[in-house]
């Protein structure tokens, strides 16, 4: 059966200095259409990289040094630029992180709602405008004709952020990236956000792709989820099995360090230890130096990513069975 | 935008007084307009009885309202060596030097903005490695310098353009003109080039820096991911905001290119208020070097004045800031 979107052994790496750095390292997976995937994962795991990856828009010494990535079977990562500029923004669209600075300060809104219609479909700027319009009252802006006028300053975080989901639905994409859309908005504000997402997501069939440190925001929109672990997957699977059932060590530890799995008072549990940096990822599974359960194979060895239980959940870990 | 304005103009006439105290002090202090007036052959006791009736003896804090009230008339005094007014003879001068900074801020704009722009979207290619590496020599290379260089070439070698003076000029209702004649606009282009290399190195890297930090934010990320052109990413996103800093620098190195028309005045004979400052100098015109600071003041003011109004038409918080 033919996917959404099909990421096979994706590999990035920073030409820097002193060599290559490898940041995502043989990350697969896949996302049907209408379909809700999560990435989690610490800091500097590689989840942004993969989301850039995916629309090519890797910022300068990134590059993709192995692997595919498939759009409705369309080989992304080699297709000349001029044909990925008419993919990205049209058939997947980006929600980044903080919409303070996701906005140009100097052009209103409805300049850059309409000049993503307009390098993307052959319309006029009347047109153009009504399907800003109908996409602002989408994502329930006020008195949207007014709004549409205004500068990003003018705005709100919560109303920017909403302005960037509408841009992000102007194209009608097939996919949407969400890189950590509410990390940088208060927590009433990240819940509307979310659900909005949630909600126009299943409305228009679209896939999502959503990056965040937020297990709670996962586990409630997403269906499916990736834990990401120094440019791997560590596990991947049906959003209520990871995080109810979670087979790999590392997102056990992600898990039991939610605040919200304890009793009031008692300390939080850490995982020990820190990700490695990317220069020096200990040989073996690069999480046996924190692992509680880990072997000598775990140093030896890199563990596959393979299914453990049913067939949509795997794990990477030589010592789960 | 009105608010804006009076609060410009008020901060205008702050620094016109501070101007003015400054020009003040140093007329008191060194001038001498007994001197000015009468010359040297007067004993010192019809001297003294002058400064009495010239109220030289009064309080400073007097004598310094006398002469902001004076100057505000357009009374800057007597020049010494011309017997005009010195306003007068200031005025004169003013259009040669202004000009050629005008000519010399256009060469700046259009050879500077391009050339950082193309520097910061393709800083690896060769167009980019000269000018940075001509950009970092010309940093070095002081004015007289350069025109003695573009004179020699130009002018004595290949004999091509006029490299003393005005040349033919326009008098348009008082304004002494080089811009309507062929041979006023060829006696233009030597000073305002070698003027202008002053400053463009610094413009040079100056746009293409801010250009740089602009095509790194995450406003112009977002630009690419939507998908646009490449040319409304680098011209329309990054443009505007690489144009907001490079307005303020603008303005206040254009003030400090008036005073570098002194030296490059004088090598080229350009009769202009530099010129004129060097001959002041040189003949003790205390009357004149003060009114010369003050109306440079007032150049340095209004120009401020006009390019902030420029970015506020740029900058969109300005304008908001400015209607509330
Ligand atoms: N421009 C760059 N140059 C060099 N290395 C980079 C660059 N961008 C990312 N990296 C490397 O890639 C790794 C993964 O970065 P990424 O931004 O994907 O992390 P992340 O999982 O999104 O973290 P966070 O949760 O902090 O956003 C980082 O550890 C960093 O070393
Ligand atoms: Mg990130």
């Amino acid at each position: 059966m033919s996917h959404l979107l099909e990421v096979k052994d994706l590999e990035v790496k920073f030409a820097l200095r002193f060599g290559d750095l490898t940041a995502i390292n043989g990350v697969s997976l896949t996302l049907d259409k209408g379909e809700r995937l999560g990435i989690v994962g610490e800091s500097g795991a590689g989840k942004s990289v993969t989301g850039f990856a995916i629309i090519n828009l890797l910022s300068k010494p990134g590059y993709i040094s192995a692997g595919r990535v498939l759009l409705e079977g369309q080989e992304l990562n080699r297709l000349p630029e001029e044909d990925m500029r008419k993919i990205r923004g049209n058939r997947i669209s980006m929600i980044f992180q903080d919409p303070m600075m996701t906005l140009n300060p100097v052009l209103t809104i409805k300049t850059q709602m309409i000049e993503t219609i307009l390098a993307h479909a052959n319309v006029s700027k009347t047109e153009a405008t009504d399907i800003a319009l109908d996409k602002l009252k989408k994502v329930h802006i006020p008195s949207s004709e007014k709004r549409i006028h205004q500068y990003p300053h003018e705005c709100s975080g919560g109303m920017r952020q909403r302005i960037v989901v509408a841009i992000a639905l102007l194209t009608n994409p097939a996919l949407i990236i969400a890189d950590e859309p509410t990390t940088a908005l208060d927590v009433t504000i990240q819940a509307e956000i979310m659900d909005l997402l949630q909600e126009l997501c299943a409305s228009e069939k679209m896939g999502l792709i959503l990056i965040t440190h937020d297990l709670g925001v996962v586990s409630q929109v997403t269906e499916r989820i990736a834990v990401m672990y120094a440019g791997k997957i560590a596990e991947i699977g049906p959003t209520q099995v990871v995080i109810h059932d979670p087979q790999h060590p590392y997102t056990q530890g992600l898990i039991k360090a939610l605040p919200g799995s304890l009793q009031p008072g008692s300390r939080l549990n850490q995982i020990p230890g820190m990700m490695p940096t990317l220069t020096d990822i200990p040989p073996g599974c690069a999480f046996h130096p924190r692992c509680t359960i880990s072997d000598t194979i775990c140093r030896m060895e890199v563990p596959a990513l393979i299914s453990r239980h049913d067939h949509d959940h795997m794990i990477a870990c030589h010592v789960v069975k | 935008m009105f608010a804006f304005i009076v609060r410009r103009i008020i901060q205008a006439i702050i620094v016109m007084l501070v101007i003015g105290l400054v020009g003040f002090i140093i007329q008191h202090q060194i001038g001498d307009p007994v001197r000015d007036l009468v010359g040297e052959r007067v004993t010192p006791a019809e001297r003294e009885v002058i400064r009495d009736q010239l109220g030289l003896n009064d309080p400073f804090y007097i004598q310094y309202v006398r002469f902001v009230k004076n100057a505000v008339k357009g009374d800057l005094g007597l020049s010494f060596f011309y017997k005009k007014p010195a306003l007068e003879v200031i005025l004169a001068k003013a259009p040669a030097t202004i000009e050629l900074v005008l000519v010399t801020a256009l060469i700046l704009i259009v050879v500077s903005i391009p050339s950082g722009i193309y520097a910061a979207i393709y800083p690896k290619s060769w167009f980019s490695r000269i000018i940075m590496a001509v950009s970092t020599i010309g940093v070095a290379m002081p004015v007289f310098l350069t025109a003695i260089v573009l004179i020699y070439f130009f002018g004595v070698e290949l004999n091509w353009l006029p490299s003393y003076g005005r040349g033919e000029t326009v008098n348009l209702w008082g304004w002494e003109s080089g811009f309507f004649t062929l041979d006023g606009l060829k006696h233009l282009i030597l000073p305002s080039v070698s003027l202008s290399s002053i400053m463009l190195p610094l413009f040079i890297r100056l746009v293409r820096a801010e250009m740089m930090e602009v095509l790194e934010t995450e406003y112009i990320k977002f630009a690419w991911a939507k998908g646009l052109h490449r040319q409304r990413v680098w011209y329309i996103h990054a443009f505007k905001n690489t144009l907001l800093p490079v307005i303020t620098v603008f303005g206040v190195q254009l003030g400090i290119l008036v005073a570098f028309t002194i030296l490059t005045e004088t090598v080229f004979q350009w009769q202009g208020m530099g010129f004129m400052f060097l001959e002041a100098v040189e003949r003790s015109d205390t009357t004149l070097l003060v009114a010369y600071l003050i109306v440079v003041g007032v150049i340095f003011v209004v120009v401020n004045t006009i390019v902030d109004i420029i970015y506020g038409f740029v900058n969109p918080m300005v304008r908001i800031a400015g209607t509330k």
